[in-house]
């Protein structure tokens, strides 16, 4: 579904990516982890496309497609959708409008007609439920005056609206308490499917005990250092990372 | 904290401080002004002759303008020619190039010590009463490094080219009524080259000093910082309680080249008339730097305690890509007090950013006033400005206004602008009450409170007496 | 005086004409305005109030000037000064700004003036329409003069709406003076959908009597050139006032809402909010004073102005004002100008939401506050469907006008 090859990305002139690789197939939950500044959000953020990150070299494709000369918009309408780990407040512009003009953009990629406003409305219901988001918070503004929690419910909540075929969710758990990261976690399981992948970054554990990641990538200073199953990201929730960099401090240095 | 308690209520038990006279044998010239007058300041500074046009082309064109009137001012009719444009306090002794002790008395009653042994730590002077600058500290020590501090008369003879160079190129004198009266009659003023590279080693300061009756004093400032180079200048002024105004229009000029930083403090004390109103100093005054350099930095901080009427708007072109300017100001009004203040930020360059912090504090019948304009260019691609005006009120008959313009040419900037007025907090007074500190001191605590953020921009011995004066300031406001 | 004199030579030609059209208490005024405006002539930039407009050359041109009385049915409480009570006509010229040449200039030349009169305790359960069409084969100047007086505890809406029905050029000079009594309650509202070739200089002049409410709301979705002047005078104690607009504008239209609100007494409340949208190489204007005079103590006033500008060219002066003489006061206001929330464009853009439809719904966002200010839901929920319309660039335009596009 994606593939990621030897990624290079900068903001500002500085180098954030140092040649990622990473391929993702149907189907499979991958995880990422990694310190703070490591390239966690960068690397997310340049899949999706942010103006501000610059691709210096590498590819990006999707179901064997180039995305990397797609704006973002477009990747998003390809099945790429990005749980933000600080979701913007944007007063003024209703969830209603904003879900509508979103999920008829794509619609409208598809070939598709818009979706008639009772059944859209209706859909919004459904969706709601997944994630227990209450219909206060979806006749406001977007995000406007959400809790932390209730914006990271928001944000699996557009999610089962727009039903991605790749889910990348950048630190979803941060901030979230015990049942907040309970509900948010069961609601992008029941979304999952056999053809859907996702990208869960993540410091800690927790999440990942909810998601049960087939792939786990350790990702420090801009690169994939270390690659395993599951029982990696236990080692790391037990260990921590300094082994890791100890392991490649060892080894040759690497490219 | 205890001591400083007791020392603000010390000093807020004091009255204008500094408002004796010297008595000392003062050369002064015929009251009136024409063109002979300007041909006579000339001569006796024994002027080049292209200074001397600079005057006299300034004159005329002063002759062809009207005062402004736009102030939210109530300005007593100004009558030009009763007053005398020169008066040279220090004639006596000239020829020995020693001081008058009488001088050296007052400026260290004031507080400026003129011998260097006495001297401030860290801290060049240059004094200057009336029309002449008495004397000008540390002048040795810091030509080792070139850096030029000395009265502008003194550079117009030794550094001419310097002075020629960038005197008026800040402020034109067709700039307004006042400046081209000052470019016209000048006196005297300090000017201050630091060469490319160079951080002057001491803080450098200007005292200023209205003396002799009837006088006005037009001094005039050139500082000109160039590249990479950097200098921290204070200026303080105090003038003798008379019943009559006294006229002070001057001009301080300042160039920022690349990388260069300025910064300006001024601590105003002129004389602010009795409490009937009468008397006191008029303050017109045109301040502005010039950004000129890429990355060059300005600040002007300024606390504005004295004088019967403030018109003055410090201000700052940014002329150079990636420059900043600050603008941060304290403006306390009381009795019949008038200020009118503020700044223009005019962004030309690409990612200049100003930043405007003024506090009000108005007190008994007093007009206090805030005026600034921020203009974005065309060109100031990525420009930000972000100004915070607040007034403060002790007492129903003063006055607080805030007159903020904004010219925005340009999408990609962005400018913000704040202004409250309120009164002083009933609440935080009645708690200080509770804790045992009277009304008077707790205004004075909540004032310096307030005015913090500015006065945390001082160096330290100016916010001293600025803290003082704060609290001189208020006396009698509340209660 | 070249513009002056034109309107000047037109008055001395048509006084007869006018006077025989017209009620006394109007006719009364009309010598005085004509020596204010002979003397004064059209406000220079020098002039603080005016220094964003361009009078001279918006009234150079040459108009025809419309001198016909109020016709056809007008609707309840509405009638025309002739017919209203001796008391009602004689709050004409009573409120507004009689020194200002402009408001002369209309005092002058004006035929009729509607009167909307709301009787004590009175509820008018519609609110009150009146649309002008500016319409007519040659360029023409509109002089519109608009009385309304709400009695004690009267309540009502009025909106106004100007549009254009035909492409030709069109002035208007429009006052409009308000008596507010102990408290009543009015919402004025104003609506320009007008277009390229329209100039418009309107003036209200309110007078708020004890405990009265007036929201006002003046919103200019499309214009030529536009000069809005709001003075509310609250002279009585717990009055409230809330004065809203929004300007959209684009292309080389230009707008400029010039406020002044006086606090006389004490225990008033002042709102502001006005919010503009530029693109292109529009102009736009904000100039808000609020007076708080001498022992208007427990005055509390809020004044904001946002601004977004979308282009290099487009240029927005804005200058909130606060002068107060009173210490018991909480007063603040606020102004920006910037752009739009790159972060929120980003977040848009990743939901599959089009770069120029996100923006579009960001600028209608920016709007949208001082629509939810509007307390009629009717005239909000139009509101919306315009702000939309008029940001896609489909605003109904008038028949037959290629201007617009």
């Amino acid at each position: 579904m994606l593939q990621i090859n030897n990624l290079h990305a900068s903001i500002n002139g500085k180098e954030i990516l140092k040649g990622i690789n990473l391929t993702v197939r149907d189907g499979e939950v991958h995880a990422v982890m990694g310190l703070n500044g490591a390239g966690k959000s960068t690397l997310s953020n340049v899949i999706v496309g942010h103006p501000a990150y610059e691709v210096t070299s590498g590819s990006i494709t999707f179901d064997g497609k180039d995305i990397l000369s797609l704006k973002p918009e477009e990747r998003a309408r390809e099945g790429i959708f990005l749980s933000f780990q600080q979701p913007v407040e944007i007063p003024g512009v209703s969830m209603v409008n904003f879900m509508r003009a979103a999920l008829n953009a794509k619609r409208k990629y598809q070939g598709l007609d818009p979706l008639p406003a009772g059944d859209f409305l209706k859909l919004m219901r459904e969706r709601r439920k997944i994630v227990e988001l209450d219909s206060r918070l979806t006749s406001r503004s977007v995000n406007e005056g959400f809790s932390g929690g209730e914006k990271k419910r928001n944000e699996i909540f557009q999610m089962a609206m727009l039903e991605p075929k790749l889910a990348i969710l950048d630190e979803t758990d941060s901030g979230l308490d015990v049942d907040a990261l309970r509900i948010v976690a069961e609601g992008f399981n029941k979304l999952r499917t056999p053809q859907t992948s996702a990208i869960v970054i993540t410091h800690y554990q927790r999440l990942l005990d909810y998601l049960k990641p087939d792939v786990v990538h350790v990702l420090i200073d801009g690169r994939i250092v270390k690659t395993g199953g599951p029982e990696l990201a236990a080692e790391i929730e037990s260990r921590g990372f300094d082994w890791i960099k100890a392991e490649i401090g060892n080894s040759v240095t690497p490219l | 904290m205890e001591d400083k308690n007791k020392f603000v209520r010390e000093v807020a038990e004091k009255k204008y401080e500094y408002g004796f006279t010297t008595d000392v044998q003062t050369d002064i010239i015929e009251k009136g002004l024409s063109e002979e007058v300007v041909r006579l300041i000339s001569e006796k500074k024994q002027e080049p002759d292209w200074l001397l046009q600079f005057r006299l082309n300034a004159f005329r064109y002063w002759l062809t303008l009207e005062q402004p009137t736009w102030g939210h001012l109530k300005m007593p009719e100004i009558d030009y020619q009763a007053i005398s444009y020169y008066a040279d306090p220090t004639q006596k002794k000239q020829s020995t190039g020693d001081i008058d002790p009488e001088l050296m008395k007052t400026f260290d009653k004031l507080g400026i010590p003129l011998e260097e042994r006495m001297a401030l730590a860290g801290t060049a002077v240059d004094a200057v009463m009336d029309s002449v600058s008495v004397k000008t500290t540390f002048r040795e020590k810091l030509q080792e490094k070139g850096i030029i501090f000395c009265s502008i008369s003194e550079a117009v003879r030794e550094h001419p080219d310097l002075v020629r160079e960038y005197l008026g190129s800040v402020v034109p004198y067709r700039d307004n009524f006042f400046a081209a009266l000052n470019s016209a009659v000048f006196s005297d003023g300090s000017f201050v080259y630091i060469p490319k590279g160079v951080r002057c080693p001491m803080e450098l300061s200007t005292y200023f000093r209205i003396n002799a009756r009837g006088t006005g004093q037009f001094e005039r400032t050139l500082i000109v910082c160039d590249d990479d180079a950097y200098v921290s200048y204070l200026e303080g002024c105090t003038a003798p309680m008379r019943d009559e105004n006294q006229l002070h229009a001057a001009i301080v000029e300042i160039v920022v080249k690349e990388r260069a930083e300025v910064k300006y403090s001024t601590v105003q004390n002129w004389y602010p008339g009795d409490s009937e109103g009468k008397g006191g100093v008029l303050n017109l005054v045109t301040k502005r730097g010039h950004l000129r350099g890429a990355n060059s930095r300005l600040s002007w901080t300024q606390v504005e305690t004295g004088s019967a009427i403030t018109w003055k708007y410090p201000s700052c072109v940014l002329s150079g890509d990636g420059s900043q300017a600050e603008f941060y100001s304290v403006a306390v009004t009381n009795n019949y007090q008038q200020a009118d203040t503020g700044t223009k930020m005019i962004h030309i360059g690409k990612n200049t950013k100003s930043t405007i912090i003024s506090k009000g504090i108005s007190a008994g019948k007093s007009q206090n006033a805030y005026r600034g304009l921020v203009k974005v260019a065309s060109t100031a691609d990525g420009a930000r400005n972000y100004s915070s005006c607040d007034s403060l009120l002790l007492g129903s008959q003063c006055g607080a206004h805030t007159f903020p313009y904004m010219d925005v040419h340009n999408e990609t900037a962005v400018v913000e602008h704040e202004a409250t007025t309120s009164k002083i907090s009933e609440d935080q007074l009645f708690y200080l009450n509770q804790r045992g500190i009277d009304t008077e001191e707790a205004v004075s605590l909540i004032v310096n409170g307030y005015a913090k953020e500015v006065i945390n921009k001082l160096p330290m011995e100016f916010a001293v007496e600025a803290q003082k004066l704060l609290g001189v300031s208020l006396e009698g406001s509340v209660g | 005086m070249k513009a002056e004199k034109q309107y000047i030579d037109f008055y001395q030609e048509v006084r007869f004409r006018l006077t025989s059209r017209s009620p006394e208490e109007m006719n009364l005024q009309r010598e005085e305005a004509l020596r204010t405006f002979a003397a004064k002539g059209f406000p220079s930039r020098k002039v603080e109030r005016y220094r964003y407009a361009n009078v001279e050359a918006d009234f150079a041109p040459n108009y025809g000037i419309q001198l016909a009385p109020l016709s056809g049915t007008l609707p309840s409480h509405c009638f025309r000064i002739a017919d209203a009570e001796p008391r009602i006509r004689a709050l004409y010229n009573k409120v507004a700004d009689t020194a200002d040449s402009i408001v002369a200039l209309n005092t002058m030349l004006c035929v009729d003036t509607l009167v909307v009169h709301v009787p004590k305790a009175t509820r008018v359960e519609h609110p009150i329409q009146i649309s002008n069409v500016l319409k007519g084969e040659q360029d023409t100047m509109v002089c519109r003069r608009i009385l309304v007086v709400m009695d004690e505890m009267a309540e009502a809406d009025i909106i106004i709406t100007d549009r254009a029905a035909s492409g030709n050029r069109f002035l208007t000079n429009q006052v409009i003076e308000v008596v507010m009594e102990e408290g009543a309650h009015l919402s004025l509202y104003e609506v320009e959908e007008t277009h390229l070739l329209c100039t418009r200089y309107s003036n209200v002049f309110v007078r708020q009597g004890k405990n009265s409410t007036l929201h006002h709301s003046n919103l200019t979705l499309f214009n030529g050139h536009t000069r809005n002047r709001l003075d509310v005078l609250m002279q009585g104690e717990g009055s409230e006032v809330t004065a809203n607009g929004c300007v959209i504008a684009d292309k080389m239209q230009h707008v400029d809402n010039n406020t002044l609100i006086e606090h006389l007494v004490p225990n008033c409340q002042s709102h502001e909010l006005y919010k503009y949208v530029l693109d292109d190489s529009a102009v736009g204007a904000f100039a808000g004073k609020v007076l708080v005079h001498e022992g208007a103590q427990k005055t509390s006033s809020k004044e904001t102005n946002a601004n977004l500008l979308a282009t290099r060219t487009a240029r927005m002066y804005t200058q909130p004002m606060l002068e107060i003489y009173a210490d018991d006061v909480q007063c603040s206001h606020g102004s920006t100008v910037g752009q739009m929330d790159e972060t929120a464009l980003f977040y848009m853009r990743q939901r599959g939401i089009d770069e120029k439809e996100a923006r579009l719904l960001l600028k209608a966002a920016f709007i949208t506050e001082v629509i939810e200010n509007i307390p009629l839901e009717s005239l909000r929920d139009r509101l919306h469907v315009l702000v939309d319309k008029r940001l896609r660039g489909e605003l109904s335009k008038c028949e037959g006008c290629k201007l617009c596009k």
